[in-house]
């Protein structure tokens, strides 16, 4: 398959940055599209230009490293993979395709298609954890959890963290995010203890680090890698009012 | 130079506990004047950094990602084992170490096996009061599943997610000890020099990679846990970026490197398509309680896999081994495969792939059972190959996946260089010559959680250090050396570029150093990987600067150290001239095409010395003596 790609390409943070048009010859309809940009980096390699920058790692959909807004689309037209699952088999032959980075407020762009997802961290760090010490716990046996609660909890402890959900938000928020682990600890028995600090102190940060407001637009959900739902969302907001009246 | 293994004396049940308590103690005022680093913040890296962190000890955390959660241990699809008996089959912590002991063909030191199998029930409650979201049955109790080379269900499982669920769970206590200042976190940086001051560790060089800089940090001890280096062969279920540089530079700098040509290939994977592929994609081994794989009777057989009746299939694990069935080790799987394909009896267009079959599971239990236990993985499968694994067999072929050698430690899990510990992957610890499906995870908690912070405490406390700056002359030496081996890989502007390179040694490794070696192709490795390293110094292109985010400088960091790692296991695997686990020399075999070890011989631990560049290793032994599980033939019939 042949096509055309037109790329964003940055130099750094404050680079102005602009699309650069390539083109890529005879792609295995089964290449990723990561594949097909290896052939791509390596086709500039060989002119001795500087190669498109991306991140990427597992390759099978799991590590969150990679994300592109694909046609618009962020993780590219099929739902419920990430970047690197997406096959070239997806698009027709002789396309045009428009690779562009995550766009938001709080994800600055370091170079080219590469942004700067730290501030998922610093979320994460505000409280995205049960308090628990190595060491001195009870048998596992010891708290059992109902089937279904443990499901509905795993649905959301899925989330890779790739950030799509704040890049197809027209607010930039991470909702979605901050709501996935906030409603994993919230339905768990070992969450209950800081339950209602955990839910402030991730949505302070949150707000802090710049993220937009949810206007149930619901394009995080439907661009989800992980087919995160929105209910976890409501969730969150139930877990914040509660935390407001009991604190 | 002489190896101490340090394995204390006394019965196997009681090694452990008497060893800690003849461990010195650092007192907790005292925690706080120590600096320790941690390279690497995967499962072992990140439980290791949140446990020193807990106990008070400054962390240094260095990860070439921008998270701890993209480490590749997040890509762990079956399990973790421990042996809590929930299943009530007759498991103990005993018959966890024997399978371990046998299922790594009598490679590994009984002593740590041992401690592995006792420390991991404490894993399951570790993660499990972190909120990690294990399976669990209708009565709320935790659920398991069973694993290859064990007769019992002892694994433990969160989906098809397992390591995702353990990693987001230390990554969690990492980013809580991250949060409250203990632990430092690098992102972006990648070791490349580890910096020894009166042969002690005593620091790292790394270089950021997004400014390009090489940056220096001290400390009192280094912990490397920085994985394994199955990308040597290029087409791997590796991650991309997992690479081997952070070991190999400490190899040179004189830590020894343990039995470099134990290599685990899995056999569960999705057959290689083209030359555009960058990497492997593992499918769960947990698929295999449930999957039969079979290949057609007749040879070169072209039919759709639906059409072929059941008794023109070879259902040959379950034929050749019926006790143990499709649940034999991964290395007696994966060798079984390629026998059938090279036979002839291969599917699909490549003619090197098996049938991982699960309609008889689907007439069983249905189609919502199967989804519920392996939804993600069908999913996966079908996008990659755009065919329905839910109406026609999967398609599969062995892949690279592990690597069981790695820097060599002792029982305190330090390497021969004091002060330089080593973790996970990264060590040759604990599964000899062939891993037991769900057992890295175990061993990445296991050193991370509960060994390293009790045996580092013995270090700190028993060392007298000086203090150290890191613009002491060793920083800037190690500084100068890597800054000139940047400077030569962009300045040789040749015709070929990193990938090229990397894919040509994949291909010899895989030809000569993979699955079936012999005395004459590992001979042939010894001669081409060589050539190849000459030729990619100087006919390497890297473009781009060297002070900006440049994955092609990366990479080529990473190949420089795979064409003399790639030496070293041909080497190794040329003078391992026994079969063991997963290294299969064709010429060592029993009339059943079974591994024939001799221990006579090759009852030891290969630990390589560098001696300076293009000379040749020294070989340094460690005896292995089995007092508990005597060594036999390994037998899965």
């Amino acid at each position: 398959m042949n096509f055309t790609l037109k790329i964003w390409r940055q130099k750094n943070r404050t680079d102005e940055g602009r699309f650069v048009e390539y083109t890529v010859k005879d792609i295995s309809p089964d290449a990723s599209l990561l594949e097909m940009l290896d052939v791509l980096n390596n086709d500039i390699v060989r002119k001795g230009e500087d190669p498109v920058a991306f991140d990427h790692d597992c390759r099978e959909g799991i590590c969150g490293s990679c994300g592109l807004v694909i046609d618009g689309r962020s993780h590219g037209p099929n739902r419920g993979i990430a970047t690197c699952e997406l096959r070239m088999r997806s698009f027709r032959d002789g396309n045009t395709i428009v690779v562009e980075p995550w766009r938001a407020k709080a994800f600055p762009i370091i170079k080219d298609l590469v942004v700067d997802r730290s501030a998922f961290e610093r979320i994460m760090q505000a409280g995205g954890y049960v308090s628990t010490k190595t060491g001195g716990v009870p048998d596992a046996n010891a708290i059992p959890i109902p089937k279904p609660v443990a499901e509905e909890a795993m649905d959301a402890a899925a989330c890779i963290g790739c950030g799509a959900c704040v890049a197809a938000c027209p607010n930039g928020s991470a909702m979605l995010f901050v709501s996935a682990k906030v409603s994993q600890l919230a339905l768990l028995p070992q969450g209950q203890v800081e339950r209602t600090e955990r839910v402030q102190r991730m949505v302070a940060r949150m707000d802090a680090e710049g993220f937009g407001n949810c206007s149930n637009n619901y394009a995080c959900e439907a661009e989800c890698p992980k087919k995160i739902s929105v209910e976890h969302i409501a969730r969150l907001n139930r877990e914040f009012i509660r935390a407001k009246v009991a604190g | 130079m002489k190896l101490e293994s340090k394995i204390p004396a006394g019965p196997i049940e009681k090694k452990w506990d008497d060893h800690r308590f003849n461990l010195k103690l650092v007192n907790p005022a005292n925690k706080r004047k120590y600096t320790i680093i941690v390279v690497g913040t995967g499962l072992a890296g990140a439980s290791a950094a949140a446990s020193f962190g807990e106990l008070g000890y400054n962390v240094l955390a260095f990860s070439y990602h921008e998270s701890p959660r993209r480490a590749h241990s997040i890509a762990a699809q079956g399990g973790i084992n421990a042996p809590k008996n929930y299943a009530n089959d007759g498991d103990s912590i005993y018959r966890l170490f024997y399978d371990t002991v046998k299922g790594g063909d009598y490679r590994a030191r009984e002593a740590n096996v041992y401690r592995l199998a006792q420390v991991s029930n404490s894993i399951i409650d570790q993660c499990v009061a972190q909120g990690v979201p294990f399976a669990r049955d209708y009565a709320g109790y935790l659920d398991n599943r069973s694993f290859g080379g064990a007769q019992v269900s002892r694994t433990f499982y969160a989906r098809s997610q397992t390591g995702q669920q353990l990693l987001l769970g230390a990554y969690s206590a990492l980013s809580r000890q991250i949060g409250e200042g203990q632990v430092k976190f690098f992102s972006r940086r990648e070791m490349v020099d580890l910096v020894l001051v009166d042969g002690m560790a005593r620091g790292i060089v790394v270089r950021n990679l997004v400014t390009g800089e090489l940056e220096s940090y001290a400390a009192d001890a280094v912990v490397l846990a920085t994985g394994g280096y199955g990308n040597v062969f290029y087409l791997s279920t590796n991650a991309k970026a997992c690479n081997a540089t952070a070991v190999w530079r400490a190899y040179k700098k004189g830590a020894l490197f343990g039995n470099p040509c134990f290599t685990q290939i899995h056999p569960t994977c999705i057959p290689v398509g083209g030359d555009y592929q960058s990497k492997l994609t593992l499918m769960s081994e947990s698929l295999r309680n449930d999957g039969r794989i079979w290949v057609p009777k007749k040879q070169g057989d072209t039919r759709k896999a639906t059409d072929i009746p059941e008794e023109e299939r070879d259902y040959y694990l379950e034929r050749l081994y019926p006790s143990f069935g499709n649940l034999v080790p991964r290395d007696v799987a994966s060798r079984r495969a390629k026998e059938m394909c090279d036979k002839g009896h291969g599917v699909g267009p490549s003619k090197m792939a098996v049938y991982l079959d699960f309609a008889d599971a689907i007439r069983r239990n249905g189609k919502a059972w199967i989804e519920e236990k392996y939804g993600n993985l069908f999913d996966m499968y079908h996008e990659i190959t755009a065919e329905d694994p839910y109406k026609t067999p999967m398609r599969i072929y062995p892949a690279v996946h592990y690597t069981m050698g790695g820097l060599w430690v002792d029982y305190n899990l330090m390497s021969n260089i004091p002060g330089l510990y080593v973790i996970g992957e990264a060590n040759f610890s604990d599964h000899g010559a062939n891993r037991l499906g769900a057992s890295a995870l175990m061993q990445g908690l296991a050193d991370g959680y509960f060994i390293i912070p009790y045996t580092i405490g013995d270090y700190l406390a028993s060392t007298k250090f000086k203090p150290v700056k890191t613009d002491d002359p060793p920083f800037r030496e190690s500084t100068k050396t890597i800054n000139d081996m940047v400077n030569k890989l962009m300045s040789i502007q040749g015709t070929r570029t990193v990938d090229d390179f990397h894919k040509d040694l994949g291909k010899i490794m895989w030809e000569y150093v993979g699955m079936g070696r012999s005395e004459k192709g590992l001979k042939k490795a010894l001669k081409f990987i060589p050539e190849l390293r000459k030729e990619f110094w100087s006919d390497v292109k890297v473009t781009g600067k060297e002070n900006d985010l440049n994955a092609e400088l990366e990479k080529a960091g990473r190949v420089a150290d795979y064409l003399e790692l790639g030496e070293l296991m041909a080497l190794d695997a040329l003078n391992r001239s026994e079969s063991c686990g997963g290294h299969f020399r064709e010429e060592h075999q029993t009339e059943e095409g079974e591994a024939k070890r001799n221990d006579k011989k090759f009852s030891y631990v290969a630990a390589w010395e560098f001696k300076g560049e293009n000379k040749k290793p020294a070989l340094q032994k460690e005896a292995l003596e089995f007092e508990y599980v005597k060594p036999s033939q390994r037998s899965y019939k």
